[in-house]
């Protein structure tokens, strides 16, 4: 099985998704002869050609507006937004258009539309690049979210999404892409959308965590003997997978929700107010947010002051387990 | 290039109903259908508007005036062809195969329109000018599909200030889509007039920044709008790459029921603008060209009194909306929050139904 970071996964997924099916186009700034800012699209252009992989004008609204219309047509256009921060650009086609098109015409179009953007801090971008942008989108009606936290998930995960029949806004964290190799089977597998996985088992406290903070939460939580502390990589952020959540929360009675992106209104709260509503009675301790502070994006000089570690995670487990 | 900014309006009947251009060579009996359509929307919009002021029907934006733009839109477009407007778009997307009834359930509030698929078109836009960028994609959808047919995306000069209306001109310029834009310049935004979107002296003069020919059309004149649409879809349709049209038309109601243009709109506007009433003009022309009677247009006018009618009753008759529908169509498969968020809904009413 090959080593892969999650570059090579996610480019091994759309080489795939490309091969099997003529329907898949994959378009975007930058995405075409350069491969992507990134490489997530290198030489994919020159396996399957200018029609299916090309570059569009800098303008994001227009990326994901037409589309719209491809993916009313029949095609299943995967396009990528070079980085979350611009997406903001795309909001009013995603908000208004993409995820309200099945309803509005009572299912009889619909758009099978995947959107790729890399976002996430750690990486010393400039302004504007790392913004964390997946709880705007989380609270739209009608699409799904998902936030891979390795490489195995990210094929897995891309590979659902370009077969799901509705809207993916795919979220690729930036310090995930090159920064471990895991072993990941070449022929087309699906990870489900709307499942976590329990990354690591324990009895005395639930962390949550998506994306980057995975790696933060496993840090963390090895300060701990095993079996004590358990992480939860949520993995899709919309549709939430109640069920895991519930049933974690309720066998441990503790736990700390993890997130980069600012703390209101952010999906901690989301993850606290199913516990609120499933595990309540279950609870020994409040439940605790590690996250960034309600501010813009730092720039980089104060980035580490500004991201969850593993030392403030475990400050606050810590704080958790505390009778 | 060879792109040159357009500087003549295209007319082929004046407001007085004499021919001054080519007469588009269509059988009389095809030019009557025209006409027919034509005094169908602005009937349709009228009854639509009395229904509104009789609580019968939700809040409704009148065609009226934009008769012969509509209808020279959606007029020289085959079943395949796409067609993508707004609200003041359902004259066109009539014709393109949406039945009447479909709009009056999306104006009364039913949830969810369904419109057929055969007739691609998408619903009716709200958010104006997204939908020129959904025509732009389902044109690139085309070409790459390989097909002959056409995507039409249209809007008012009031979403020509959108971002998304010149993103659409651009990429269907770079892409060569085959897309025809139109612009029903109507005058007026609600409550601003045109001269309050752009600086500029016609709409159609920004395709030729965008390298896309642009033509200015009388749209008020049923052949004008018919013959500079069917030039256009036939360049797109050949691979010969997208247009952008302006009509210049006039709304002659109010921009919905819930607005009062007397507030803004300029003492006489109205009155000059109705010498040059699309439906009077044809009228002339047809009985000038003995293809249509004074008792034939009359029968003409009862007929579509009755068709809508049938609609009206066809809509009062629909059962209530299961409340159930609520919850369809979010996704293909709801989540399991969509599908709690239901029980509890039916939860709630089945308790309130035992309360009464």
């Amino acid at each position: 099985m090959p080593k892969w970071t999650m570059v090579e996964a996610i480019n091994h997924a759309l080489g795939q998704e490309l091969a099997r099916d003529k329907r898949v186009l994959v378009f975007g700034e930058d995405v075409g002869k350069n491969g992507g800012v990134f490489r997530v699209t290198e030489g994919l252009q020159e396996r399957y050609g200018a029609a299916r992989v090309f570059d569009t004008p800098l303008a994001e609204s227009a990326i994901v507006g037409t589309a719209i219309g491809m993916a009313v047509y029949g095609l299943r256009p995967v396009v990528e937004i070079q980085f979350a921060g611009f997406s903001y650009v795309s909001f009013n086609q995603i908000g208004s258009q993409a995820t309200k098109m099945r309803y509005r015409s009572g299912g009889v179009y619909t758009v099978p539309l995947v959107i790729r953007a890399p976002f996430g801090g750690g990486v010393r971008t400039p302004e504007l690049h790392s913004d964390n942008v997946e709880a705007f989108f989380m609270h739209l009606q009608g699409i799904k979210v998902l936030i891979p936290s390795n490489p195995y998930d990210a094929k897995g995960m891309l590979h659902a999404a370009v077969a799901d029949p509705d809207p993916v806004f795919f979220l690729e964290h930036m310090k995930l892409y090159r920064s471990f190799r895991q072993d990941v089977p070449e022929e087309r597998y699906l990870v489900p959308i709307g499942k976590a996985a329990v990354v690591k088992e324990g009895s005395e406290i639930t962390v949550f965590a998506y994306g980057a903070m995975v790696q933060v939460a496993l840090e963390a939580a090895a300060q701990w003997e095993p079996g004590v502390v358990e992480v939860i990589d949520l993995r899709t952020i919309a549709p939430l997978d109640e069920e895991t959540i519930a049933a974690s929360v309720n066998k441990t009675g503790r736990a700390v929700v993890v997130h980069e992106a600012a703390r209101t209104g952010g999906v901690a709260a989301e993850v606290i107010a199913v516990i609120n509503e499933r595990c309540l009675y279950a609870l020994l301790k409040p439940v605790e947010r590690v996250t960034c502070p309600d501010m813009p994006y730092p720039v980089p000089i104060l980035e580490d002051q500004f991201i969850p570690t593993p030392g403030r995670v475990a400050d606050a487990i810590r704080r958790t387990l505390e009778p | 290039m060879g792109i040159t900014l357009p500087d003549t309006v295209y007319q082929v009947l004046t407001p007085e109903g004499q021919v001054v251009g080519e007469v588009p060579h269509l059988p009389p009996g095809r030019m009557v259908e025209l006409y027919r359509w034509m005094v169908f929307g602005r009937a349709f919009s009228d009854r639509m508007v009395a229904l509104q002021r009789q609580g019968r029907m939700g809040t409704f934006g009148p065609l009226n005036g934009q008769e012969a733009a509509s209808v020279g839109i959606a007029a020289p477009l085959q079943a395949e062809d796409w067609l993508v407007g707004s609200y003041r778009e359902i004259l066109s997307y009539f014709i393109k195969g949406v039945p009447p009834l479909a709009i009056m359930e999306v104006y009364r509030g039913y949830v969810s329109a369904r419109y057929p698929w055969e007739a691609r078109c998408l619903p009716i836009q709200i958010v104006l000018a997204t939908q020129v960028l959904h025509a732009v994609g389902l044109a690139m959808a085309i070409k790459y599909d390989g097909k002959p047919d056409v995507a039409v995306g249209v809007c008012g000069e009031g979403a020509t200030s959108e971002g998304d209306f010149n993103e659409a001109l651009n990429f269907a310029g770079v892409f060569k889509a085959p897309a025809v834009i139109v612009v029903q310049n109507n005058c007026w935004a609600i409550s601003v007039p045109r001269s309050a979107q752009t600086a500029a002296g016609y709409i159609a003069h920004r395709g030729p920044g965008f390298g896309v020919p642009g033509y200015i059309v009388d749209g008020n004149d049923v052949l004008a709008m018919y013959q500079v649409m069917a030039d256009c879809v036939a360049r797109a349709r050949a691979g010969e790459g997208p247009s952008l049209i302006e009509a210049l038309t006039y709304r002659m109601g109010a921009h919905t029921t819930a607005d009062d243009p007397r507030k803004y709109r300029p003492e006489g506007e109205m009155e000059e603008w109705s010498k040059r009433d699309p439906i009077s003009r044809f009228r002339k022309f047809l009985l000038d060209q003995n293809m249509l009677s004074e008792q034939e247009d009359r029968q003409m006018a009862e007929e579509i009194t009755t068709e809508i009618q049938g609609v009206v009753e066809a809509l009062e008759s629909r059962p209530a909306q299961d409340p159930n529908q609520l919850f369809d169509n979010v996704f293909e498969t709801a989540t399991p929050q969509l599908e709690s968020q239901r029980s509890e809904m039916l939860l709630r009413n089945a308790r309130t139904l035992g309360k009464e």
